[in-house]
């Protein structure tokens, strides 16, 4: 069996807590031992050694919000590809949206992203299944039935369940198989035409807005049938302090209740919107300045669980547009750790905190066996330096897409090696080693 | 560059009032003056835009908007030529990017383009070598009524700073109402915003305006009342409850004119809804209304800007909007 021993690396697992210098070694597929004191008498025989050279050695990260084009809109993304800009983004695991062409709401079409990504994709792939049929807000899809055939979650992706009713039943009958709803919080009537926060930037550029309100109605309605139907539920990604304020809430009050932001609400406020910059155009919207402190103070308090890259890949031709008609979405596989890792060193969270919320946050939350450093786990692990200077270059995006309002933005902290399974899957091409 | 010399107007487009100065604005509308003479002689026409091409590109309907500009370019010289791009035909499959591009292989001087969507003209600016103007884009901006605005009642009341206005009506939807408040706050006057809440933008108060929801007291002492049309679809239910409810808090009549100072003008972009925004014999009042007048400041207006434009492409090879060749 192939066994790699990882030396001179800063052991982070946010786990267990563990912050320290050491080594990890990995058969197989596995992760078999680590620990600082690991191969301090000496590395057996016939193992491969790798120097981190005091670089981090995490567990890969896992993104609970991916979309992906696959099936249906290829030639925006294909799991494959999808997978290859992961690897390079340092995660090992997508959760895929089922807002695809077919909608991911049958057994069958869980059975063909499990196929696809098996065959074709670099890193673990994992589908989120419909909530309602067709994504219609209507009839419950086959929540038990997709579970088994291992939808990890459900979600109507990008659309909220709207009547109450329906939402009350998917929460109440999900909860007798402990399943996680996982919900894009926004009523809709109140969205109405809405492309970008509602504001002085928005009533500067006669567009129409989405007030901060319909997150805040929406996830505050959903509390409440948490609480009247005892269900496992997920807000899909906050962007608004009072609907962070809402989260904490029901949480105090005992709710089984979590929270994702995408790192969009937190690296960008509207003013990224400018002058009608469609890459700037995302859901939720860009809100202002104290709603984007208010999501770091969320993820810095607990409150916000999870960080997710929301990777929505658009071509060109649709985000060519004025900006009402343009397509929603901002790209986000390949930026996530180090627009994550601006909180880290601003000063906002620690790196151990800060990687929890992309590591063993979403394996807890979502079943998962990855996201955390221990013997016996799966050998999906990111290799990378915290304080690595660079720009984000579009042009270097393995993605399909190129859709990123973060182009030439300085940043700090990128992957060395990103590992699934044991195997190197991507390796930093101007590392030099 | 000094910014009180005459002809120094130092823009390519004409996308919005946002961005101008208050020694621009001067200049466009001391032009017009000039431009208003000259439209009431007989001899009306000039070959300042002899030889160039000016395009009129409208994807929405209008009347009043295209004519003007037609009259403009051809009082001046220009060939114009009118395109009527119609919702059916958009959807048919071009792009706007791929229209602009189509167009600007057509080498016009002018482009001056109406659509429905805010920013969808600076989008098209972008990929045009010539002046773009933007006639109405979206709920977002219409410069050149704006323009027209300043110089009737610069006309009328000889300046516009310290003056009192009060804009009435659809304040959320409308593009007229946007460049106005951005030009008279940028002039020196008093805005004040007068509608119901439900057509006004949430953040209004930060664009420098006086916000009332009762009319009777936002005309008290104004110098200018300036009513914007309220399209039918707001008046169903969804916005205000009925045409006539909005009629008898909104619209405007001598009742609520009374308020306002004796001299105060009434203007209107047009075209008028009679009897739900303004009382038609208000309308025709020559002694306090400007409407007409305001269509006569418009061709002059668009003469000055088209002039003022053509200035920044001359006969030299196109330039892109950061100054290098494209």
């Amino acid at each position: 069996m192939n066994a790699i021993a990882y030396v001179n690396a800063r052991l982070i697992d946010p786990a267990s807590g563990l912050d320290s210098h050491g080594a990890l070694l990995t058969e197989g597929g596995l992760i078999t031992d680590l620990g600082p004191g690991l191969f301090d008498a000496g590395i057996p025989e016939g193992i491969e050694v790798v120097d981190c050279a005091g670089r981090v050695l995490c567990p890969g990260l896992i993104d609970m919000r991916v979309f992906v084009g696959e099936p249906g809109a290829e030639h925006k993304e294909t799991l494959a590809s999808a997978s290859v800009a992961a690897a390079a983004g340092g995660v090992t695991c997508i959760i895929v949206q089922p807002n695809t062409e077919p909608v991911i709401d049958e057994v069958a079409l869980v059975e063909y992203i499990k196929r696809q990504a098996r065959d074709k994709a670099v890193v673990r792939i994992h589908p989120m299944a419909a909530i309602t049929k067709g994504l219609c807000g209507e009839k419950m899809a086959e929540l038990g039935l997709l579970a088994e055939a291992d939808a990890v979650a459900f979600t109507d992706a990008d659309r909220s369940v709207a009547d109450a009713q329906v939402m009350r039943r998917v929460l109440s009958y999900a909860s007798a198989f402990d399943l996680l709803i996982c919900h894009y919080p926004e009523e809709p009537a109140l969205a109405g035409n809405g492309v970008m926060n509602a504001g002085e930037v928005a009533m500067r550029l006669g567009l129409p807005g989405i007030p901060t309100q319909a997150e805040t109605i929406m996830v505050e309605r959903d509390l409440r049938l948490v609480e009247m139907t005892g269900g496992r539920y997920h807000a899909a990604c906050l962007s608004t302090a009072q609907a962070i304020e809402a989260l904490a809430r029901g949480k105090a009050r005992g709710l089984r209740v979590s929270a994702a932001a995408a790192v969009h609400n937190f690296a960008l406020n509207e003013t990224a919107v400018g002058e009608y910059r469609t890459f700037a155009k995302t859901a939720p919207p860009l809100r202002d300045e104290a709603d984007r402190q208010a999501v770091v103070a969320g993820l810095a308090d607990g409150t916000i669980d999870v960080i997710c890259s929301c990777h929505d890949p658009q071509d060109a031709e649709s985000k060519r547009l004025p900006f009402e008609l343009a397509a929603t979405g901002i790209i986000g596989l390949e930026t996530m750790l180090p627009l994550a890792l601006e909180l880290y060193h601003n000063g906002a969270m620690g790196l151990s905190d800060l990687l929890a919320k992309m590591t063993c946050r979403p394996a807890q939350l979502l079943g998962l066996r990855g996201g955390k450093l221990s013997p016996g786990a799966p050998a999906d692990l990111l290799v990378f330096d915290p304080d690595k200077p660079w720009r984000i270059d579009e042009n270097r995006f393995h993605s399909k897409a190129k859709n990123t309002p973060y182009h030439d933005r300085p940043v700090q902290g990128r992957p060395w090696r990103t590992i699934v399974d044991g195997k190197v899957v991507y390796a930093d091409p101007d590392s030099g080693d | 560059m000094s910014d009180t010399s005459p002809h120094n107007f130092p823009f390519r487009h004409l996308l919005g009032i946002e961005g101008l100065s208050a020694s621009d604005i001067t200049e466009i509308l001391d032009l017009s003056d000039e431009y208003v003479a000259q439209n009431r002689q007989v001899d009306k026409k000039r070959s300042i835009l002899r030889g160039r091409t000016q395009i009129n590109l409208f994807f929405e309907t209008s009347t009043r908007t295209r004519t003007s500009f037609e009259l403009a370019g051809k009082r001046l010289g220009a060939d114009v030529i009118n395109m009527t791009a119609t919702a059916s035909a958009i959807k048919k499959g071009e792009t706007l990017i791929d229209t602009a591009a189509t167009l600007n292989a057509m080498h016009p001087d002018a482009l001056v383009v109406r659509h429905p969507h805010s920013g969808a003209v600076a989008l098209l600016s972008q990929k045009m070598d010539c002046s773009v103007i933007n006639a109405g884009d979206g709920s977002h901006e219409h410069p050149t009524q704006a323009l027209l605005d300043a110089l009737t009642i610069r006309r009328r009341l000889g300046r516009l700073h310290g003056l009192t206005v009060a804009i009435c009506g659809d304040i959320l939807h409308s593009r007229v109402a946007r460049s106005n408040i951005m030009l008279l706050n940028i002039m020196g006057a008093h805005v004040r915003a007068i509608a119901p809440p439900t057509l006004l933008p949430g953040a209004m108060d930060r664009m420098g305006v006086e916000v009332f929801h009762d009319m009777t007291e936002g005309l008290r002492d104004v110098d200018i009342v300036m009513m914007l049309r309220l399209q039918n679809e707001r008046m169903n239910g969804a916005y205000v409850p009925s045409t006539r409810e909005y009629y008898h808090f909104f619209g405007l009549d001598q009742t609520k004119l009374a308020k306002a100072k004796p001299e105060a003008l009434i203007m209107h972009p047009g075209p008028m809804n009679r009897g739900v925004e303004i009382d038609s014999e208000l309308a025709d009042d020559i002694n306090r209304s400007v409407i007409r007048e305001q269509v006569e400041m418009g061709v002059a207006v668009r003469m000055a800007v088209l002039d003022l434009l053509s200035r920044q492409v001359s006969n030299r090879p196109p330039v892109g909007p950061d100054g290098a060749a494209s």
